[in-house]
């Protein structure tokens, strides 16, 4: 197998077990050099398992991981002292926060003065710098977390694991860390590894994804390709396609699902031919009266549930059931209520055709 | 009541005078204990570590004869270790047998089985995924083990004080391996048992109260160690 020119770490044949169960198991992967790579799946995918893996604390059963061409087993601690890594749980040790950010360098050998230097850099850079001499138990969920992140920056890591550093900390604390991460990591361009279950969250800070599921690879490509055109149905499922209906060709760019039918400007599949016909809830445009373009689907709305800031709405048309997320001021204007009729409209870009292979 | 008065006085009195057989037991008492508890600290604390960490073949076994170590009567030591040394023994050859040095060994094996069970269950109640983040900052085994001792400094120093305070108070195995000789392995427990014997009820309590006094003090600084207030 060769490599990629520009792949810092390499995945190849690699197996985990659990109890004689294999959890994993991914043929080929390349991580790309000074890129954030997202790895997203539902849980118990082999994300999580993937990562540990990748910072040799899980052994697999067989496969290689190469980091720079070389096998990362023969040396693990000189290779995990080129990586760094930050978790959802913060784990910082019984210490202040200074010593936290200052311990992987520490553990290298650095002196205490380059020590001081670099640690003070990383608390400035992630805005906590007023905390240095506070103990890491005395922190609020955000600081610490901003706290980990700066010691995983601190050590100045070749290749960043992370897993799920955002996920718990509350929604405007997680937005300014988000920003500041961002900012950072486009500066600084570690090889990073991000697990995420959010969407958002890939799509801002991912330059490639890998998506996982069953332990196994399923779909690779830039964050939009993955949760716009999934590569299969049960991608298509986890991505937020809540649109996901069986149909066939029935002519040169149209399908015929639920007695519907359907325009799409996706990959043609052979004349009736088997298809599923995916599309997100965001993409579906409701309105009293139809504008005339795209495919217009009468409709009746079936059920309401308000979303934070989209309203989501559950409609038929035909025998097609249609989930779509309205935003909620759009939703204010059109006074809609259950048993209204709609005109749903779907652009023939946004409707994504997966051939079914059976 | 009378008795224990006067007992107290005379304790007092020889305090005050400075007894040299008493300061001389004492500090006997204090190097024995001291080098014992250092030893089973040593072995202890990375065998503490190794049985909260890992899983082997065999791993329960040695929980279940470590927990009944740590209520093991220290008579039965006395015997396992004076047989050993006996000059019949095993390793009678090296002539430890009424030594200080075969009352180390004795108070050793004492406090092993509490520091092992201590450090093991200091140790155990680590977060795993802490420890998983020591090794992801590049720590080697060593460093693994050294943070590991920092961050259950509270357990650990618990252990300490559990493995001295055996060492230290027990009298059965010191005797049966020391002798109780006069300015050789004499110490405050054995002393004690001695002039109860012989009726010097008022040196019983004098030689009692120092080793009271001598564990208060080594656990008041133990203890001021380990609730004071982490700053790094």
């Amino acid at each position: 197998m060769t490599s990629s020119p520009d792949a810092h770490l390499e995945i190849r044949d690699l197996v985990v077990q659990r109890g004689g169960v294999t959890v994993l198991e991914i043929s080929s992967l390349d991580i790309p050099r000074g890129l954030v790579t997202v790895m997203i799946g539902p849980n118990g995918s082999g994300k999580s398992t993937l990562l540990g893996a990748l910072q040799l604390v899980l052994h697999p059963s067989s496969g290689s991981l190469l980091l720079d061409g070389e096998r990362m087993d023969s040396d693990p601690v000189g290779t995990r002292r080129r990586m760094a890594a930050a978790f959802q749980e913060p784990l910082l040790l019984s210490m202040s926060v200074q010593s936290n950010v200052e311990l992987p360098l520490r553990l290298r050998g650095v002196n205490r003065q380059r020590r001081r230097e670099l640690a003070e850099h990383w608390l400035q850079r992630f805005g906590i710098a007023s905390l240095a001499r506070r103990h890491a138990r005395q922190l609020s969920g955000g600081e610490a977390q901003r706290v980990s992140l700066a010691r995983a920056f601190a050590s100045q890591p070749e290749v960043l694991l992370l897993d799920e550093p955002f996920a718990g900390v509350d929604a405007p604390t997680r937005e300014g860390l988000l920003e500041d991460f961002a900012e950072i990591v486009s500066e600084t361009k570690p090889t990073t590894v991000l697990v995420t279950h959010d969407r958002d969250e890939a799509l801002r800070l991912g330059d490639h994804a890998a998506l996982l599921i069953g332990g196994g690879l399923r779909q690779t490509g830039p964050p939009a390709e993955v949760f716009e055109r999934p590569a299969d149905r049960a991608v298509a499922e986890f991505v937020g396609m809540e649109n996901v209906w069986p149909g066939q060709r029935s002519e040169s760019g149209v399908y015929r699902a639920g007695g519907v039918r359907l325009a799409s400007t996706s990959k043609s599949v052979a004349l009736g031919a088997p298809a599923t016909l995916c599309v997100r809830p965001e993409r579906i445009v409701l309105s009293r009266d139809g504008d005339g373009s795209g495919n217009q689907l009468q409709a009746t709305v079936r059920a309401v549930r308000p979303r934070g800031p989209v309203v989501r709405s559950n409609l038929t048309s035909g025998r097609l059931t249609l989930t779509a997320d309205v935003p909620v001021a759009t939703w204010d204007e059109l006074r809609l209520s259950v048993g209204d009729e709609v005109t749903a409209r779907i652009s023939p870009a946004d409707v994504h055709v997966i051939e079914d292979s059976d | 009541m009378d008795l224990i008065w006067d007992g107290i006085r005379e304790a007092a009195r020889l305090w005050w005078a400075g007894d040299r057989e008493i300061i001389e037991i004492t500090l006997r008492t204090l190097a024995i204990s001291s080098a014992a508890t250092a030893i089973a600290l040593l072995i202890g604390i990375p065998t503490g570590a190794v049985l909260a960490l890992r899983r082997f073949w065999g791993r329960g076994l040695i929980v279940a004869a470590v927990n009944t170590g740590m209520g093991m009567p220290p008579v039965v030591i006395g015997l396992l270790v004076a047989l050993i040394l006996w000059r019949t023994g095993p390793l009678g050859d090296l002539n430890l047998i009424y030594t200080p040095t075969a009352m180390v060994v004795a108070q050793f094996l004492l406090s092993l089985p509490l520091v092992v069970g201590f450090s093991l269950a200091s140790i155990q109640s680590v977060n795993p995924r802490l420890i998983g983040q020591m090794w992801a900052m590049g720590a080697n085994r060593m460093q693994v083990l050294w943070l590991l001792v920092r961050e259950t400094r509270l357990g650990l120093l618990a252990a300490v004080m559990a493995g001295f305070g055996a060492a230290i108070s027990e009298v059965g195995a010191s005797m049966q391996v020391g002798g109780n000789l006069a300015g050789e392995t004499r110490v405050l427990t054995t002393a004690t048992v001695l002039e109860t014997g012989r009726g010097n009820f008022e040196v019983a309590i004098a030689l009692s109260l120092v080793l009271v006094v001598l564990a208060f003090l080594v656990n008041l600084v133990l203890t001021a160690v380990q609730q004071r207030r982490p700053v790094t």
